[in-house]
């Protein structure tokens, strides 16, 4: 596949490796933020064409992984209100809520159905006027823009069926508040398409007040291998910076129409993520201008708070703080089939990810 | 979740485009994108253009990972 098949060149792949292995000289850790590039990491086995003073730790870049039991229990109780359709990316579908979970919902008869575009859902409202149909909106920077667009296009055409729960959240102060938690870490692998969206700007801080090294990436194993290489000559010659490797995707600037639909439908809010707990202005609340399409005032569901489940450590993995490795749950009580915490359910999920390709 | 695929333009109406990848034909959103035109490459997000892929600049990575393959040993 164009733009695909020339980046998964095993020679340029092996040829980086070689390079790393001849210049990389210091003791290096390297955060994926994204669960995209987690994937990617394993599914090419970049970790063996490392040289062992270079690791790399997967980060809270997984949308589903970070969404809290609140969210979970929240929308598994408006699918129980009559005359509601939930549509929902197909990620969520399997997450444990504190006693359910979509998936098992949808068995006892409740209408949630699995989309590919929040298009499809305001298509279902307008398809069925008597039925309410609520998207459930979980995702960053990337997944926001088409959210605010479907909510736009529904005031446009005066829809009053169509709701959306908002869990979007956006990357920047998820990355300081690990840095500032203490994690031991000398660059970031960032998002690339996160980063499509938001422009560079956001991690100028990172590079020239905490020191890191930024490398914007893409998803194929030769830009990874790129990215790490540029990391590692950022580190190897002390100058931390934000560069752009994913250069045929991502310009410093962004994309300006879907940053300009954000601002207009969304205002940042306080916002707690899964094993992190509250992050200050990290979470995406709809503006009160479109608070006919919010789901969390019309519809008013009260649900218990949650208790995290036992023995799961998914707070600590998604801080880089520990590997699925050192849970004791994992591939014994927790595996993808039958999972605990979010980390093992989605494909992204580091716990998913180690479970998939481990040795 | 933030996965994007790139995606060949086939022809746009209106606000969408029909674009294809390894010969399957999808609907992409061009709410979030303009200035697109058939024989573009867009990268497809959740149903949505999020941006063009630039073919000078993906030409220019390519050159520079051969650089290095060039001068490595092996």
């Amino acid at each position: 596949m164009k733009y695909i098949g020339e980046y998964r060149n095993k020679e340029l792949i092996l040829a980086v490796s070689q390079e790393l292995k001849t210049i990389s000289k210091k003791e290096i850790t390297l955060m994926e933020v994204c669960g995209g590039h987690t994937t990617a990491i394993h599914r090419f086995g970049l970790h063996s064409l490392l040289p062992s003073n270079i690791r790399l730790l997967s980060g809270p870049g997984c949308p589903v992984c970070v969404s809290t039991q609140h969210f979970l229990d929240t929308a598994i109780a408006c699918s129980k209100i009559p005359g509601t359709i939930i549509t929902t990316y197909g990620d969520l579908i399997r997450v444990p809520g504190s006693v359910s979970s979509l998936e098992k919902e949808k068995a006892n008869g409740q209408d949630i159905r699995i989309i590919y575009s929040v298009l499809e859902a305001v298509e279902f409202a307008r398809k069925n006027p008597e039925k309410r149909v609520i998207f459930l909106g979980i995702g960053f920077e990337t997944t926001a823009p088409a959210t605010a667009a479907a909510i736009i296009e529904a005031k446009k055409e005066k829809l009053s069926n169509f709701f959306v729960l908002s869990a979007h959240k956006v990357m920047p102060p998820v990355m300081k508040a690990l840095v500032e938690d203490g994690v031991k870490i000398d660059g970031f692998i960032a998002p690339g398409h996160v980063t499509a969206i938001t422009g560079t700007a956001i991690y100028n801080d990172l590079a020239s007040v905490s020191g890191l090294g930024v490398v914007i990436a893409g998803f194929e194993p030769a830009d990874l291998m790129q990215a790490i290489l540029m990391l590692v000559r950022q580190v190897e010659s002390g100058s931390p910076k934000v560069e752009i490797q994913y250069q045929r995707v991502v310009h410093s600037e962004g994309n300006k129409i879907a940053q300009g639909l954000i601002a207009k439908v969304f205002e940042l809010k306080d916002d707690q993520w899964r094993g992190l707990g509250v992050i200050p202005k990290s979470g995406l609340k709809i503006r009160d201008d479109f608070s006919s399409f919010d789901a969390e005032k019309h519809f008013k569901v009260t649900v218990p708070e949650p208790a995290e489940p036992k023995g799961c450590i998914c707070g600590l993995v998604l801080r880089g703080l520990k590997t699925p490795n050192e849970c004791s749950l994992f591939a014994t009580t927790c595996t993808p089939s039958d999972p605990v915490g979010a980390c093992m359910v989605s494909t992204e999920g580091t716990c998913a990810t180690f479970y998939k390709y481990r040795s | 979740m933030c996965l994007a695929i790139p995606a060949k333009v086939i022809s746009i109406e209106g606000a969408s485009a029909l674009v294809t990848i390894e010969d399957v034909e999808y609907q992409a959103s061009l709410l979030l994108l303009e200035d697109v035109h058939p024989g573009d490459f867009v990268m497809l997000h959740a149903g949505f253009a999020i941006e063009k892929v630039d073919p000078e600049e993906a030409a220019e990575t390519l050159r520079l990972l051969y650089e290095i393959a060039k001068n490595s040993p092996h």
